[in-house]
C-alpha cells in the first residue's frame, strides 16, 4: 500500500518513508471522513445513522433513500438538478464568450486606457460582493425579473472579473510576433482574434468553463435571494430549504447532499489536470 | 509596432493596410473587445457601488421611494446589539480561522513537496473539499459533530477528551463554523505548493548544507521565498472570511443559533434587507463592511513591504 521501496535502501530512509506515508494517509483520511460519512449516511435510515456502536458500512444499503428523494414534493430533486445544470451551463457558456473578448483585449492588444480598466477589474475582483448587490437587486425588481434566472445569468454575458483575470494569463502567453505577422498580411483585428488568438487558448477556455460550472453549481447567495419558488431553485438552495424545514430527516438530507456533490467530484476527477493548470495560472502571475 | 506607427500619412486607407494603421486599428480593436466588459463593470459594479453609499443614507423599504435621512442608519447600527454581536463573531472568526488555515495549508504543502508514488493521490484528496457545495458541506459537518453519535466526538472521547456539544453550546458553536471553514483548504495548499516548487534547487541545497536543522531553513529560506504566496492567501482569506455567510446560515439560521453565537455580519445584513426589508440599513452595513475590508487590506499591504520578499527585489 505505502510505497515502501523494495530495493535495498538505507534502513533509516525506509523508516522515514513509512512514517511519512502513514502520517499522510492519516491526514488524507481526516479530509475524506466528511465525504465518507455523507456517503454512508445517504444509504442508512435515521436510526442507523445515530446507532451506537457506529456502523462503518450501511447494512442494508438503503437505495430507497434515493428513490424517495426523487419523489418528494418538498424537495423536487430532479427539477432542481435540472435547474442547476441549466444555471451552471448558461453561466459557463456566457463566461467563456464574454471573458474571451475582454481578456484578449487586456492580454494582447495595446490601447490607451487598458491598464486603467484592467486595474479597475482587479479592484472589482477584491470588492465584497454585497457592496454592489443591493442596488442591482432593486434594479432587477423594478424590471420585474426577480424570480427568474435573468438576474443570475445576464451579468456574466458582460464578463466576470475573476475569469477575465484568469484567461488573460493564457492570452499573455501568445507571442506578439504571431499577431503582428497576421496584421502585416492584412487580417482584420476580429479575424486575428478568431482565427489566431482563440485557437491558442482553447484549453484555457475549457478550464474557465469548468471553473465556472463549479462556482455556479455551488453558488448560494444569489439564487437564495432572487428565486422564490421551490421548483425554480438550484440544488444548493433546494438542499438548504429542505434541511432548514426538515431538520430531522437526516438520511434524505444526506442523500441530497451526496447527489449534489457527486457531479462536481466526478467532473473534477475526470478533468483534474485542467483544474490544476487553471489554479496555477490564477493564483500568481 | 509603436515606432512604425508614426509614419501614418496619406494613402493609408488603401486596402492592403500599412503598418501605420496597425497601431491605431489595434487600439480601436482593444477598446471594442473590452467594451462589453466596461459596460458590465459600469452597470453592475461602479454605479451600484456609488448607489449603495446613497441608499445607506435613506430610509428605504423596497416599496415606496427612498427618503433621505442622513446618517440615521449608521446611528441605528451603532446602537444595534445584534450588529455588534455579529461584528464581534465575524472578527473572531476571521482572526482565528485565517491564520490557522494558512498554517495548516503551509504544513500540508511542505509535506506534499516531494515526489512519491502517492503524491497525486494526496493532492487530489486535499483539493476535493473545495468542490463540495458549501451548503452540503455544512450539513455534513452538523451530522459529523452531533454530540453522541457523531464520529468526531466518538473519536475525541476515545482519546480521553470531553468534547462539547458543538451545535448547542454557545461557547463551542462558533468553533463549529471555524472547523467547517478549515476543511476546504486545497486552493491555499496548492498555491503554497506552487511557491515551494519554484524555489531553485541550488538555494534549497545550499540551505541544507549550511544548517542541519530543518526549521532554520524553513524560517530563513523557505518562508521568505514564498512570502508573496502568503500575502496572496492572507489577503484573499481575510476578504472572504469577513463575508462568511452560507455556513453561518446553515448552522445558525438567521438568528445565529445557539444564543447568537454563530450570528455573522452578513447574516444580520441579509435579514435586515430581505426579512425586514430595511434596505437603507442593510446598505449602511454594506458600506461599513466595504470600508473595513478596504482598510484592513491596505493595512496588510502596507506591512507587507517589510515582510514580503519579491525575487529580483534588490532591497
Amino acid at each position: 500500500m505505502t510505497a515502501v521501496p523494495t530495493r535495498r535502501t538505507p534502513p533509516r530512509k525506509t523508516v522515514q518513508t513509512v512514517i511519512y506515508h502513514a502520517a499522510m494517509l492519516l491526514i488524507a483520511g481526516i479530509f475524506l471522513l466528511p465525504f465518507y460519512w455523507m456517503t454512508i449516511s445517504a444509504f442508512k435510515n435515521n436510526a442507523e445513522i445515530f446507532a451506537r456502536p457506529v456502523t462503518w458500512f450501511p447494512d442494508p444499503i438503503r437505495w430507497s433513500n434515493i428513490a424517495e428523494l426523487f419523489h418528494r414534493d418538498d424537495f423536487p430533486f430532479l427539477i432542481q438538478f435540472g435547474n442547476s445544470v441549466f444555471y451552471a451551463g448558461s453561466v459557463a457558456l456566457a463566461v467563456c464568450f464574454s471573458c474571451s473578448l475582454a481578456a484578449y483585449s487586456f492580454g494582447c492588444l495595446r490601447w490607451r486606457w487598458r491598464d486603467l480598466v484592467f486595474g479597475l477589474t482587479v479592484c472589482a475582483l477584491l470588492l465584497p460582493g454585497i457592496v454592489t448587490f443591493l442596488p442591482v437587486y432593486l434594479g432587477w425588481s423594478r424590471l420585474g425579473l426577480n424570480g427568474t434566472y435573468w438576474p443570475l445569468i445576464t451579468p456574466f454575458l458582460f464578463g466576470d472579473a475573476f475569469f477575465i483575470f484568469m484567461l488573460r494569463q493564457f492570452y499573455m502567453g501568445i507571442p506578439r510576433e504571431l499577431l503582428d505577422a497576421a496584421r502585416l498580411d492584412g487580417a482584420s483585428e476580429f479575424r486575428i482574434w478568431w482565427q489566431i488568438a482563440l485557437p491558442q487558448v482553447w484549453t484555457a477556455l475549457v478550464i474557465v468553463g469548468l471553473f465556472a460550472v463549479v462556482y455556479t453549481w455551488n453558488e448560494f447567495f444569489n439564487p437564495l435571494i432572487y428565486l422564490q419558488d421551490r421548483e425554480d431553485f438550484p440544488l444548493s438552495v433546494g438542499l438548504f430549504t429542505f434541511q432548514a424545514n426538515r431538520a430531522r430527516e437526516w438520511s434524505i438530507s444526506m442523500a441530497g447532499a451526496f447527489l449534489t456533490a457527486l457531479p462536481m467530484v466526478v467532473l473534477f476527477l475526470l478533468t483534474q489536470r485542467l483544474f490544476r493548470q487553471g489554479l496555477a495560472s490564477s493564483s500568481l502571475k | 509596432m509603436a515606432i512604425l506607427a508614426k509614419e501614418n500619412t496619406a494613402g493609408a486607407s488603401s486596402p492592403p493596410r500599412r503598418l501605420g494603421l496597425a497601431g491605431r486599428g489595434e487600439a480601436r480593436a482593444g477598446f471594442l473587445f473590452a467594451l462589453p466588459w466596461m459596460v458590465g463593470l459600469t452597470v453592475f459594479t461602479i454605479i451600484p457601488l456609488l448607489l449603495t453609499f446613497y441608499i445607506a443614507q435613506t430610509k428605504f423599504q423596497i416599496v415606496g421611494p427612498p427618503k433621505y435621512v442622513g446618517l440615521a442608519n449608521y446611528a441605528a447600527m451603532w446602537i444595534d446589539p445584534a450588529m455588534w454581536t455579529s461584528a464581534r463573531n465575524t472578527m473572531f472568526f476571521a482572526v482565528v480561522s485565517v491564520p490557522i488555515k494558512l498554517v495548516i495549508a503551509l504544513g500540508l504543502a511542505l509535506l506534499l513537496n516531494r515526489v512519491t508514488a502517492l503524491s497525486g493521490f494526496y493532492r487530489t484528496v486535499f483539493y476535493l473539499p473545495f468542490l463540495m457545495p458549501a451548503v452540503a458541506g455544512s450539513i455534513v459537518f452538523m451530522l459529523l459533530l452531533t454530540p453522541d453519535a457523531g464520529p468526531v466526538n466518538i473519536a475525541l472521547k476515545a482519546l480521553g477528551f470531553s468534547p462539547p456539544d458543538w451545535l448547542l453550546d454557545p461557547k463551542a458553536a462558533l468553533w463549529t463554523i471555524i472547523l467547517l471553514s478549515l476543511w476546504p483548504l486545497g486552493v491555499e495548499t496548492l498555491v503554497f505548493l506552487g511557491g515551494l516548487q519554484n524555489i531553485p534547487q541550488d538555494v534549497s541545497e545550499a540551505a541544507d548544507l549550511d544548517s542541519p536543522r530543518g526549521w532554520h531553513k524553513l524560517v530563513w529560506i523557505t518562508i521568505p521565498l514564498i512570502s508573496p504566496m502568503i500575502l496572496f492567501n492572507l489577503v484573499i482569506g481575510i476578504i472572504y472570511s469577513f463575508q462568511v455567510f452560507t455556513q453561518a446560515l446553515v448552522v445558525g439560521g438567521t438568528t445565529g443559533k445557539p444564543a447568537e453565537a454563530t450570528l455573522m455580519y452578513m447574516v444580520v445584513l441579509y435579514r435586515a434587507a430581505f426579512r425586514y426589508f430595511n434596505v437603507g440599513y442593510a446598505a449602511a452595513m454594506a458600506t461599513v463592511l466595504f470600508v473595513g475590508v478596504l482598510l484592513l487590506t491596505l493595512l496588510i499591504f502596507r506591512t507587507a513591504r517589510s515582510w514580503v520578499h519579491y525575487e529580483g527585489d534588490s532591497r
